[in-house]
């Protein structure tokens, strides 16, 4: 099957350690994925919010050209972009007329056949399990991870059809064949703010300081993520929420791809860890620590 | 000589509104065999009826036409007037002008046009009417009624009450439904067993009950007044007419620790063999054979025989099928809360202390698993602060059902001051969208939650509950005062919608009536056959119908009840006469009209001479099952079926109308 890359905005910005560290370890897999040709913004944020239309035909013109390509599915690894996508794909394969405007516009073709996987249902549904546990070369065993999904993975579930929307558990079943302990508690779900991070930072600090104290609660030394905007949320903005609430924090936050790229025992420069605001080298040290005793 | 009428009304202005009714009598008048035509403001109005009898009388009709309204609505009522004066009533036809015209039409002219088209098609139908005579079938006065909660067991005591024979038919080891389950009932908190008990004793003890608990309907075939049923009673294991109820082999039971009692809804044990609750009736343990040693290790554990005085218990009893004819029906089949495993941000079932509104009756209950005394699931700790959250599920068209469950503003309001009455200094906060109190004495019940009995009420939802440091923290939002809440609980009550009883849709199925897409059995008509299925002799009562609270589903069983006293204060049943006819000499049998009927009215029927030798196979119509579809009739290769009142050439004859 031939596999596209919808990179989207923030894999080439914000997150190009998401980028990294997931080119990295489809690379040590022997997976292939290619990058939609003269791909446009999903939409994500604003156009939704604006215009229908837009919001339909902005996801839909980087679907057409998957399509047009031969593509059969497409990896979006950002969970605004997934969303997007799948949402445009949800309308367009339930609306006739829209799809006929739309197309129209596009001055393109699209069948609605394209299958579209965020992150965790591309490593769970393409990758599979068992590949994944192969590779994994040196298991975390004794590191406690929790997984954080946010909205926009799961929710509106009637589109994303993934997972439970209350109490996903598909990035902790990833965790458990690293070897790590998936850790639980009580936010996985809980809005981290999003992109009111702009506008409204105190907002942003309340929610994502109630996550990120749930989850020191509970014991977890790292926290994983499969979206952009809860990374920049939980590790951008952490240092302010421990000033503000003057309570120290210190979890680093990577996403789902380093983790598994740790476990393969790829060496983390590689992976872009070094490229988060909180730190990892505690962990890092104690990974290394465990592997060592194995 | 055909000598028709025609009669166009104009039903205030919601026919002549939209129709030139005029122009339709002007066009009736020219129509060959038309004697007369004559437009009213209200046919179906004292005078409008009066004229038609007098038009029908004076021209000495053959046949009537009205152009009006739908003949479910007044067919009946010209029909009538039509037998008055000799007519027979299937020489009165009607042209829906109304529904199927000015109601949906705009365009006057067009409407007119098309006015004229249908009434002409039935004045050429009823010039082709033959006589028909309705059928009339023999009843089997007896009941039978399924589901033995409060409303089968009001039908039940009413039809018996009534001189008539019931039989009375529960799934459960006893009787009581879901009201026994209860501990208080609003607006009275009256004990509910107090009240329940009664009735059941006496459902158990009517010389016109026969009571079959732990049982099942298998099958149902026949019709109105003849319906065959076949009863799968259930080995309960035990010798019924020497059980004394003493007890003795559920107290030697072994197994008293690992099955979950399904009466007290998973919050304590049972045995084996046991009885649902101390009030069971009929007071006669059930042997639960998927659980019991004997049948697990060989035969080898017999401890309750053992310690059984009249030694009633009998390992090798067998299921029993009863077969009983009677010729009315009341489905009562009751309620199920609805999972709310959906809600994974509510917690229920991962949290112990998050239960439901129906657990938490029991855990309030005398008889229940906590012997009344609030005790939380957890650890046993009798609760200071109870959350309890309303419409879970209900009014939620995306996670659960679109409709309001109509009980649990009630019980919620209820549970809120019992729990103020047990658990004194204690406090109760309820999440609700709106307050529905609307029944006789239910606001002021509610107010008294709040002002007498202190409980908080917060408008608005919960969106998640989570556990810390031993407490539910309960986050939802106050819309009132616009404020996000977090309330640390100690326990949340779900006040979880109700959905039909599972397998209420597969009863409907063997009983051929209807049923809603929610699976509640559905009405004749919502406002005006409220007690009456879409199937003639089954009658329906209860939550079986939708949500509904203890007085209306009483009111529900004697309402099927007096109509099941009603039809068999009868000594035939009357059935329309517009029914399927073969021509038997004609008729091939193929059979292929068989394959088709939807309500298996059709059967075989063989011919024989004087000397009893066979000469042919013929379909044969049973009057009281047919509805006249006309299914057999499109199947019939060998054009040997019509439907009375609508024949062949009456059917051609109107579309030829048309033609001209």
């Amino acid at each position: 099957m031939k596999l596209a890359y919808y990179p989207g905005c923030s894999l080439k910005g914000t997150s190009f350690e998401y980028e990294v560290s997931l080119l990295k370890i489809l690379e040590a897999m022997n997976i292939e994925v290619k990058e939609i040709p003269d791909w446009n913004c999903c939409g994500a944020s604003a156009a939704h919010s604006i215009n229908h239309n837009l919001s339909v035909a902005l996801p839909a013109r980087n679907l057409a050209i998957a399509e047009k390509d031969g593509f059969e599915s497409v990896l979006a690894p950002c969970a605004a972009c997934s969303n997007r996508l799948k949402n445009a794909a949800y309308e367009l394969k339930n609306d006739d007329i829209l799809k006929e405007k739309i197309t129209d516009s596009l001055e393109m073709p699209y069948n609605s056949e394209m299958s579209i996987n965020n992150m965790l249902e591309f490593l769970i549904g393409v990758v599979g399990k068992d590949k994944i546990k192969s590779m994994v070369t040196k298991p975390l065993a004794g590191l406690k991870v929790a997984s954080y999904y946010g909205c926009l993975l799961v929710r509106p579930p009637k589109v994303m059809q993934f997972d439970d929307p209350e109490n996903p558990v598909t990035m902790d079943e990833l965790v458990a064949l690293t070897g790590a302990e998936p850790v639980n508690y009580s936010f996985k779900t809980e809005c981290c703010g999003a992109i009111n991070s702009l506008s409204k930072p105190d907002v942003v600090m309340a929610l994502t300081g109630n996550i990120l104290y749930d989850i020191k609660k509970h014991g977890a030394d790292l926290v994983v993520v499969a979206c952009p905007l809860c990374h920049s949320n939980l590790d951008v903005r952490q240092k302010e929420i421990e000033r503000k609430y003057d309570e120290k924090i210190g979890l680093p936050v990577l996403f789902i791809t380093e983790l598994l790229g740790l476990s393969f025992g790829i060496d983390p420069k590689n992976l872009a860890i070094d490229g988060h605001m909180v730190a990892a080298d505690r962990v890092l040290k104690k990974i290394e620590g465990l592997t060592n005793q194995q | 000589m055909a000598r028709i009428g025609v009669f166009v009304c104009w039903c205030g202005s919601n026919i002549a509104g939209t129709v030139d009714v005029e122009k339709v009598r002007e066009e009736a008048a020219k129509i060959p065999g038309v004697v007369s035509a004559v437009d009213y403001k209200y046919m179906c109005s004292d005078p409008g009826q009066n004229s038609l009898r007098n038009v029908i009388k004076e021209k000495n009709l053959t046949g009537v036409v009205l152009a009006a309204c739908s003949p479910h609505m007044h067919e009946n009522t010209f029909r009538k007037a039509a037998v008055k004066e000799g007519l027979n009533p299937y020489f009165v036809e009607i042209a829906n002008i109304r529904e199927q015209v000015s109601w949906v039409h705009e365009d006057k002219e067009r409407a007119t046009a098309k006015a004229v088209d249908l009434m002409k098609m039935m004045v050429e139908k009823v010039k082709r009417d033959r006589p028909i005579e309705d059928v009339r079938v023999p009843l089997n006065k007896k009941a039978l009624v399924i589901g033995g909660g409060i409303a089968g067991i009001q039908a039940a005591l009413d039809i018996a009450n009534g001189g008539v024979e019931v039989i009375l038919v529960e799934k459960e080891p006893s009787i009581g439904g879901r009201m026994i389950q209860l501990d208080e009932t609003f607006p009275t908190l009256d004990c509910s067993s107090c009240i329940m008990t009664p009735k059941m004793v006496e459902a158990n003890q009517h010389p016109n009950i026969k009571l079959y608990t732990y049982s099942e309907i298998e099958d149902v075939s026949g019709y109105i007044g003849n319906f065959k049923i076949k009863i799968r009673k259930k080995t309960k294991s035990v010798v019924e007419k020497d059980c004394t109820g003493c007890g003795e082999c559920w107290n030697a039971c072994p197994m008293h620790k690992n099955v979950k009692s399904e009466f007290n809804l998973n919050l304590s044990e049972r045995t084996a063999i046991y009885v649902p609750f101390p009030q069971a009736v009929p007071l006669i343990p059930v042997l639960d054979r998927s659980v019991c040693l004997h049948y697990k290790k060989g035969g080898k554990c017999q401890k309750c025989l053992d310690a059984c005085g009249p030694k009633c218990i009998d390992f090798s009893l067998q299921d029993e099928i009863i077969e009983e004819t009677v010729g009315a029906i009341v489905a009562s089949t009751g309620y199920d809360l609805m999972d709310t495993s959906m809600y994974g941000e509510y917690g229920y079932g991962k949290f112990k202390d998050v239960v439901s509104g129906l657990q938490f009756e029991r855990l309030l209950s005398a008889s229940g698993p906590t012997e009344g005394v609030i005790k939380r699931p957890s650890d046993g700790k009798t609760p200071q602060t109870i959350v309890f959250v309303q419409c879970v599920g209900s009014r939620d068209p995306e996670k659960g059902v679109p409709y309001c469950s109509k009980v649990c503003c009630m019980y919620t309001a209820k549970h809120a001051k019992l729990f103020a009455h047990k658990v004194h200094g204690s406090q109760s906060y309820v999440f609700y969208i709106d307050i529905r109190s609307t029944s006789k004495g239910y606001e002021e019940f509610v107010r008294g939650a709040m002002e007498q009995d202190g409980a908080v009420y917060l408008r608005g939802r919960v969106s998640k509950i989570y556990e810390d440091d031993g407490k539910l923290i309960v986050k939802g939002a106050d819309t009132l005062s616009g404020n996000q809440v977090e309330i640390a609980a100690d326990m949340v009550v779900l006040a979880t919608g109700v959905l039909p009883k599972k397998g209420s849709d597969k009863l409907a199925q063997m009983l051929g009536i209807s049923y809603d897409k929610y699976g509640f059995l559905t009405e004749s008509h919502p406002k005006l056959r409220p007690a009456e299925s879409s199937t003639a002799g089954i009658f329906l009562a209860g939550m079986a119908q939708g949500p509904r609270d203890i007085p209306e589903s009483v009111v529900s069983g004697s309402a099927a009840a007096s109509k099941i006293l009603g039809l068999f204060s009868k000594s035939e049943y009357e059935v329309e006469g517009t029914i399927a006819n073969v021509n038997e000499a004609t008729c091939v049998a193929c059979f292929y009209c068989q394959r088709v009927c939807a309500y298996s009215a059709i059967s075989r029927k063989e011919i024989k001479d004087r000397s009893g030798k066979l000469i042919k196979v013929v379909a044969n119509v049973n009057p009281g099952l047919c509805t006249g579809c006309g299914a057999c009739v499109n199947a019939c290769f060998s054009k040997s079926i019509d439907v009375k009142g609508f024949m062949d050439d009456q059917i051609y004859a109107e579309i030829k109308s048309l033609a001209v």
